[in-house]
Formats: structure tokens, sequence, C-alpha cells
């Protein structure tokens, strides 16, 4: 028996046959110039601060934690045994790069970063009707209302 | 996800075929993890989308070279091997906690219960069933998940080179004491007919 995590073809033929939403349009637009613009990351890592709610066991539900840019105590909400954690315990950045951002911004190839980030855990209902009515527009309000331009999005 | 990321239309989309749980590719690389980024944010270039752009370098889960990380040797023998290296290694643990001022531990049990938690395994591989050791259905679990991300983390403070894809949990069951432990205690269960649901998530569905 495989581990599912580390079969890539398992996971090909998972994904091939997972039913997703579909869209006749798209939501393609043109942000301001990378050098300008503030850049928060939305992770599905199931990130969250030491002591904070977090993500449980089997937790698919929809709400999402917010950390700032400084925070760096973040445990991976990601339970599941077969779930290689390893990337995540050697170095943060591999799910979340908000090191790798600091220094593009201090070597002005993005404006700024953004002070609030914010992370979801990946295992959502298969229609995302959450995350598309409720989490997903609440999450897009607090970062308009930071004047974050572009969002970086992180799966795991 | 390639296929998902088009049939969804997604605006802008970076594939990049590594390993789960590892977005920017490589751990502790930083010149990697920028050129992801780099080829990320030239998306935002393209006159008009959707886009999907392949990142050139491929990562395979299954061409990991072993962890090198070495285990240290017996201080204590009156007790368990597992439970003497967990206590041996608890230096380590807050090492590595101080430097990366974080930690995964906390599910079920502390890092200073790592040893309390293994002597329950070892009751269970002796003979006693593993309700009666102190373990839930619900607590068993996150005790095993604990104790995985107490020496996960150790591991990364003390290897040598890279942190590949899966290094940490091949190196975990197979050649430390307390991984040796949990699986046994995993057939212990499943030999005594547990449910399965009790002692299938102690280990990667593939561990026997």
């Amino acid at each position: 028996m495989s581990i599912f995590g580390k079969d890539e073809v398992a996971m090909q033929k998972f994904s091939a046959g997972l039913p997703v939403p579909e869209f006749d349009v798209d939501s393609f637009n043109r942000p301001k110039a990378l050098h300008l613009a503030k850049v928060a990351i939305v992770t599905t890592a199931a990130l969250y601060r030491d002591g904070g709610d977090g993500f449980t066991l089997g937790d698919s539900d929809y709400h999402y934690e917010t950390f700032s840019r400084a925070a760096r105590d973040l445990k991976l909400g990601h339970h599941s045994v077969n779930f290689d954690r390893g990337g995540f315990a050697a170095d943060i950045n591999v799910v979340y790069p908000i090191d790798r951002l600091e220094e593009l911004r201090e070597e002005g190839a993005i404006g700024d970063v953004a002070d609030t980030h914010y992370s979801f855990a990946g295992n959502q209902s298969a229609t995302l009707s959450e995350i598309r009515l409720d989490s997903g527009p609440s999450c897009a309000r607090d970062m308009i209302k930071e004047n974050v331009d572009i969002v970086l999005l992180t799966g795991t | 996800m390639r296929d998902i990321a088009e049939r969804m239309r997604v605006p802008r989309a970076l594939y990049t075929a590594f390993p789960v749980g590892r977005s920017l590719g490589k751990p502790r690389d930083r010149t990697f993890q920028h050129n992801v980024l780099k080829a990320a944010f030239c998306l935002l270039e393209a006159p008009k989308g959707p886009i999907l752009i392949e990142f050139p370098e491929r990562i395979s889960s299954d061409c990991t070279e072993p962890l090198l990380c070495a285990l240290p040797p017996r201080m204590d023998i009156s007790v368990h091997p597992a439970v003497d290296e967990a206590q041996a290694l608890k230096a380590a643990y807050d090492r590595a906690r101080r430097k990366t001022k974080r930690t995964s531990v906390g599910m079920q049990i502390v890092a200073d219960e790592v040893p309390e938690a293994l002597k329950k395994f070892l009751r269970i591989v002796e003979g006693t069933d593993w309700n009666m050791v102190g373990f839930s259905a619900a607590s068993i679990y996150g005790t095993a998940h604990d104790i995985r991300s107490y020496y996960e983390e150790i591991s990364c403070e003390l290897a040598e080179g890279a942190i590949g894809s899966w290094a940490t949990e091949e190196w975990f069951y197979d050649s430390t004491e307390a991984g040796q432990l949990i699986l046994r205690a995993r057939r212990t269960m499943r030999e005594k007919n547990v449910a399965q649901s009790i002692w299938f998530g102690l280990a990667p569905a593939g561990r026997a």
C-alpha cells in the first residue's frame, strides 16, 4: 500500500476526478507594477499562531486564521499522518515565504509586504460554497481595506 | 494539481511539480525559493489570461536522500531505549524551538510529556490493552502526531544537508527507537483486533 501524499500517480488520478466549480469567465485583471505593489500571502497550509484557535483533526470548516507579517510562531494544522511535515519543520518559507517577501521588499522588487496574512485549511467541501460565499469574500475585504494589490496563494 | 487550475480558469497559476507540503520546492534553499517566486511574479506581466506556466524544475517525492542525523547513545539503561532516546534529545528540541520560535508539538501533549507518552506505547507492546494505558480514541492519534513532530523538529536541528521529501518521516519510523516502538504498538493493536480506526493513523498508510 502506498502513502497517498507520496504517490504522485494516485494524486493525479484523484485530482482528475475531483469535481470543481466551473466558471464561464475568469477574473483576470492587471495589477499595479510589482515594485509599487503591496503583497499578501494566502496559504492553505492551515497555519495558525501558537495559542490560537487553529485547525483540529479533520477540520474542514471554512474559517481562516490571520497573522502579522512579524509572526513566525506558527503551527502546521495539517494533522494527517500521511502528510510530510518535514519541509515546514525545516523552513517555514517552504509553504509560507514571508522571509522571501521581506527580502524582495528590501531589494525594491516589490513595493511592500502586507501587515496581515491569511491561512485556510485546504480540506474543504466539494462545492467550496462556504469559501466562495462567506470567508473568501470576507478575507478579500480585509485585504482591500489594507490596500493589498497582489495576493500570493500557496497550496500544500 | 495542474488540471484543477485549468478547469477552474485560475487567472494566473504557476504549476510546480513539487512534493506535497513544499509549495516553494526546497526548504532552506533561499535561491531556489526566490526562483519560484520570480516565476510566479512573472505571470503578472502577461497581457491576458488565464495563464498557466510550468516551473522548469521538477522535484519527485521518491528520490530523496536519507536523512543524515545521528542519534544519542544510551544514557539511562534503567528505562526503555525509546524513553531514554526521547529524554536525551530534549536539549536538541529546546535548541530548535529557541531558534525557530515555533513547534507543531501540542496537538495532544507538550514536549516534556513525550517520554511518558512513549511509556504508554511500551505498555501496549507488552500486552496491556490500549484503552487501559491512559489513551482515548482521540488522544492516541494526537499523541503519536506530537511524538513524530517532536522528533521531526529535532531532526531538522541535527541533520546535515538538505531535508528531502519524506526524509524526516522515514528517519523517524525507520531509525529511531520511538518510531519503532509506535510501529510495534500499532502491530500489536492490529493483531489484537482493535478497531482499525484506532491504530491505523499511528503511522502512514504504507507502514507495516
